[in-house]
């Protein structure tokens, strides 16, 4: 492909290294490869005409809507900026259920602000601001998978918006930051020169490969450390299980409960559900996760669940007397934020309406 | 299963339990399990009574009581089984319901971005079957259809292509057994034995029979131009996983994989096409590829920076640790397979794996390292895949600790954990390929220690 049709290709996606990423660069060129990367050229690969013909030319459009990559060297990052303000707000909507409102992290969700000067601790505490080498791995990252539930629905300016904010919460930028693709590249990250190319073939392989001992290789055999004294190793063979699963697979099924439920749908709905089983746990033994339990919530108050802790928009919605109605919950599963406008659950919604009464139907089935 | 754990949801594997918030306290664990491991001792302490006065430890016969096993008819041998197309795909019998992968619920509470583990204890040979194949997944296992499936390769290349699963097929194939380990297996144990089972301590890895077009071919395909020297692979799912490969890897052994032991690719293993990364870490074996990008640098993405880089004990830390050095285990006797049958003839099994080449020697201790005898290794010797060994030796009953130390063909010898927290540190969590010891007690039972250097 040329350079010209690639950078066609990428509509106004700048492919070309931005000038500014000269530090990146140079980072770069100074790391030792290792001696296998010496080779390419010498590996015999057939011409041109020599291939097998097989498979089409990818059209620019194809090419812009998946070489969304971002490099060290700026190649790829798009035009657009965001600012540190708008950033929070996006954060505080967007990605605080799982990594809380300050980067802190929430349950064992990564946390992303903090740590610095934590890496020889016995605890190390890696974080963006602590731990990564490179802004682009950062914006590559929010913009490639997050939110977790919602991969690829921040637009650029979003993106940044919420790199900028990151770098806040880590104090690498100040309050009334704008970050752009322009300044991108004069952001330095606190943990890049931290790193090093793999060094297993100088420093551990000659340590590592002498004949090894035989006999009377030392003179004292004793056990130093045992894991039965931590005991944190999950039980394995479980006959409680086993005899559950094989009493349902040999037993008749089981009559449908009289919930007037048509079963076919929440069987449907069941498999819908896993879209919320990131965040939401349901059945026997459910507890809070990232989401409140949902056992009985169709027809139950909003907020209705004590030991959770609900935004303050739910709570809100609660106080003002919200309850889940199958309808109101279709509502909800369609845009959440139509009905619960700041509200923390970070889902696109369920576009399709079978899936939407399938998964209400489901949880209708699962009784408070 | 992991909805019944007690711990908070993680997307990420945490390699210290948490008191406060993860597995039960030392002495809480009082399942059915242990009783079931301490019935099976209990049964084979009596039959190595009975077998002291034959010479033997089996049969149920006792003081020339006729077995009824033998002497009476079974069900089995007087009425019919099932007919064909009762299971038109089987699975294992149901008495072998418990080799199953299984999770470490306090490691990630949250099954969607979470791992489990392989029964390497109870497998045998060295193909993992797929269904018990340990799992990986980053946003969940996918549905992606072959219909559906599309394969782009871009960047420095002459012409950007797009390939159809059909397209694929066309390709010369190959086909080659290879191993594929987690870089964090073992990771857990860096500040010591933690976990009781090779299963959670050694069970991050798989090892199959892949059929699939060589990368190579494909990239020439596209035509790679001169500037190229590296490759990005990229996966379908919603993590878009996404790694870094120097060029010279893609053209040396990369496999574009469809299918695994004879039959297609599992859902949990990317179905319908994976990357195959012979040798190195299992993170860069892309699932669900959809786009191979040919650069001139690396990309430095997320799993290559902020994961999958290995902290040592000034806090700098080593990148690009593709190579999974040789490592070992003995997969029994072993704290999920205690020696139920006392004294006498005893097998000692294990797996050797080398992301350097092929396995030419494991070496077996009981002693916990003072004294080693060669074991004998069983199979094909496969480039990077796993290696059966076997130690056929005769148990006195006494109290031992049993070590395995792999040596791979360039002469690399498998070492002590201490030896690599010397160089690393104990913060490293991943690359942990230390010898691991079992405490084998005198009635038989199994525990993960470590031992004296």
């Amino acid at each position: 492909m040329s350079k010209s049709r690639r950078d066609n290709a990428g509509g106004n996606r700048n492919r070309q290294a931005h000038p500014r990423f000269a530090r990146a660069r140079a980072l770069a060129a100074g790391l030792a490869l290792p001696a296998l990367l010496a080779l390419p050229a010498l590996l015999p690969l057939p011409a041109a005409a020599e291939g097998f013909g097989l498979g089409r030319t990818a059209l620019p459009q194809e090419l812009a809507a998946w070489d969304i990559d971002i490099r060290p060297d700026g190649l790829g990052l798009p035009e657009g900026s965001g600012d540190v303000q708008t950033g929070e707000a996006l954060f505080s909507e967007r990605c605080a259920v799982c990594h809380g409102d300050f980067g802190e992290g929430v349950d064992r969700w990564p946390v992303l602000a903090g740590g610095q000067g934590t890496l020889a601790d016995r605890d190390p505490v890696k974080t963006v601001g602590s731990y990564w080498p490179y802004l682009s791995t950062l914006w590559d990252y929010v913009h490639r998978a997050m939110p977790f539930t919602e991969a690829h629905s921040l637009n650029v300016n979003d993106t940044y918006a919420i790199v900028a904010y990151i770098l806040y919460s880590n104090d690498i930028v100040d309050d009334d930051f704008t970050l752009t693709r322009e300044n991108f590249a004069t952001v330095e990250m606190p943990n890049a020169d931290g790193f090093f190319v793999d060094d297993r073939d100088q420093v551990e392989v000659p340590a590592f490969s002498a004949a090894p001992c035989m006999h009377d290789c030392k003179t004292d055999v004793h056990i130093t450390r045992r894991a039965t004294v931590l005991d944190v190793t999950p039980e394995t063979e479980t006959d409680t299980e086993t005899g559950d699963e094989t009493a349902s697979a040999e037993a008749p099924a089981a009559p449908p409960e009289p919930t007037g439920l048509d079963p076919v749908l929440v069987a449907a709905g069941e498999q819908v559900f896993r879209k919320c089983a990131a965040c939401h746990r349901i059945g026997t033994d459910a507890r809070n996760a990232v989401g409140p339990v949902l056992n009985g919530v169709v027809g139950r108050h909003a907020g209705a669940i004590d030991d959770f802790r609900y935004s303050p928009a739910m709570k809100a919605a609660a106080e003002d007397g919200l309850v889940w109605t199958p309808e109101l919950l279709d509502a909800y599963l369609t845009d959440p934020k139509t009905i619960v406008p700041r509200g923390r659950m970070s889902f696109a919604g369920l576009r399709r309406a079978e899936d939407r009464a399938a998964v209400i139907a489901y949880l209708q089935a699962q009784e408070g | 299963m992991t909805d019944k754990s007690a711990s908070p949801p993680s997307p990420e594997p945490s390699f210290h339990p948490d008191p406060a918030t993860g597995p039960a306290p030392a002495g809480a664990q009082t399942g059915p399990s242990r009783r079931r491991v301490l019935g099976a001792l209990a049964a084979g302490a009596a039959g190595a009574a009975t077998g002291a006065a034959t010479g033997t430890a089996s049969g149920a016969s006792a003081a020339g009581t006729p077995d009824p096993l033998i002497t009476e008819n079974q069900p089995w041998s007087t009425t019919l089984g099932e007919g064909v197309d009762v299971t038109p795909y089987g699975l294992p019998i149901h008495f072998e319901s418990d080799v199953v992968r299984r999770n470490v619920p306090w490691l990630t509470a949250e099954t969607i971005s979470s791992i489990n583990f392989t029964p390497i204890h109870a497998l045998e040979g060295t193909i993992t079957p797929q269904g018990c194949a340990f799992e990986r997944h980053h946003a969940g296992a996918i549905e992606l259809s072959k219909a559906d499936y599309r394969l782009m390769i871009n960047g420095l290349v002459d012409r950007p292509l797009i390939f159809t699963f059909e397209d694929l097929l066309r390709f010369p194939r190959e086909t080659r057994v290879l191993f594929m380990e987690c870089a964090a297996n073992s990771g857990m144990e860096w500040a010591g034995a933690q976990l009781n089972g090779c299963q959670f301590t050694q069970g991050m890895i798989h090892n199959m029979e892949y059929t699939g077009v060589p990368l190579r071919l494909l990239l020439a395909e596209a035509g790679v131009q001169p500037a190229g020297k590296w490759v990005l692979v990229e996966g379908a799912d919603a993590s878009g996983m996404s790694r870094s490969l120097p060029l010279e890897k893609a053209l040396d052994d990369c496999l574009v994989a469809f299918q695994a032991n004879g039959e297609a690719l599992r859902k949990e293993h990317g179905y319908p096409v994976r990357l195959c990364v012979p040798g190195w870490e299992g993170n860069m074996w892309v699932k669900w590829l959809r786009r191979i990008e040919v650069g001139d640098q690396p990309w430095e993405h997320r799993e290559e920076t902020s994961k999958y880089t290995d902290t040592m004990a000034d806090g700098r830390s080593r990148k690009w640790t593709w190579v999974m050095d040789a490592k070992s285990v003995i997969t029994a006797p072993s704290p999920q397979m205690p020696i139920a049958h006392g004294p006498g003839p005893l097998v000692i099994t294990g797996l050797a794996w080398s992301g350097r080449g092929k396995i030419t020697r494991v070496d077996v201790s009981k002693d916990g390292g003072r004294s080693w005898e060669t074991a004998r290794l069983s199979g094909p010797a496969h480039d990077k895949a796993l290696q059966r060994f076997y130690l056929d030796t005769v148990w006195d009953g006494s109290e031992m600790l049993l070590q395995s130390r792999a040596i791979d063909e360039t002469g690399y010898v498998q070492p002590t954990k201490d030896a690599l927290r010397a160089i690393r540190g104990e913060n490293s969590i991943y690359h942990m390929n230390g010898i691991q010891t079992w405490f084998v007690a005198a009635d038989g039972r199994v525990e993960n220690v470590e031992v004296s250097s």
